[in-house]
């Protein structure tokens, strides 16, 4: 079941991400202060909030030369991009299976 | 805070090479044939999808073991240009039993000469199942505590 869940959902099912997505609950940051006292690289910390982002759980502003991620106050836009994905999956599928050739009989 | 309109629809348009009835009726009888695989909300494989052809009917998943899954109610059916359906499943990708906390996916189909066929998608009023993430937090605390993310989310998103 969990496969089919929300992608918010299962972005939050690790626990990196959680624990990311906690302390962006608590006020915007930058990468740099996030990975304070992780035992994850900095890297690995912009990967995860690339994963938070794409399932529309925070957003990320430049501010100067740096980014401050923010938890995205839109809780709609997951599930918009949740349907946004089955829809795009959905009419892509579609058209192949109408333009498949017509079966004739022999 | 209003949403903005845009922020609660999600719009599609696909064209297809075959005449307007046989793009309707591979969208309504054959939704099955293209619905993504991994959408699918019963315990088992999926052995076929049911689209009911009439207004007031429904749209269900019957599994292999004979389970029903009752998705989308059809709201609006009208061959070979309309068809309007609800969408009764929750952001948690549970059957929605309230049909107020449901959305719908309204389909025109245009056809643009005898063999091309635009299709246009929409699918509106999505912020109905505005409860989605309150029903999140308090699923999660119902299931041996999760942490309190979803709650402080869901505090910041009413705020």
């Amino acid at each position: 079941m969990t496969t089919d869940q929300l992608a918010a959902w299962s972005a939050l099912g690790d626990r990196t991400r959680r624990t990311l997505f906690e302390r962006l609950t608590e006020r915007p940051s930058a990468v740099g202060e996030l990975a304070k006292g992780l035992p994850v690289s900095r890297p690995a910390v912009s990967q995860h909030l690339k994963v938070l982002k794409d399932a529309g759980l925070v957003v990320g502003q430049p501010v100067g030369n740096r980014r401050i991620y923010a938890i995205n106050p839109d809780g709609l836009s997951a599930l918009r991009a949740e349907l946004d994905r089955f829809w795009t999956s959905a009419m892509t599928a579609y058209k192949a299976a109408v333009e498949q050739p017509q079966k004739e009989e022999p | 805070m209003t949403t903005p309109a845009t922020a609660t629809s999600i719009r599609h348009e696909v064209v297809v090479e075959a005449p307007i009835e046989h793009a309707f009726s591979v969208f309504t009888k054959g939704f099955g044939s293209f619905k993504p695989p991994e959408h699918n909300m019963l315990g088992v494989d999926i052995a076929e999808t049911v689209f009911e052809l009439t207004e007031g009917g429904s749209v269900y998943d019957k599994g292999v073991d004979g389970s029903e899954c009752r998705w989308a109610r059809v709201l609006a059916y009208d061959p070979p240009n309309r068809v309007v359906i609800s969408w009764d499943i929750s952001p948690q990708w549970q059957i929605e039993t309230d049909h107020a906390k449901t959305s719908e996916v309204d389909v025109r189909f245009i056809a643009e000469t005898p063999d091309r066929t635009r299709v246009e998608l929409e699918h509106r009023n999505i912020d109905r199942h505005g409860d989605g993430w309150e029903a999140v937090r308090e699923g999660v605390d119902a299931n041996d505590g999760w942490p309190l993310y979803l709650r402080r989310f869901a505090d910041v998103v009413a705020a």
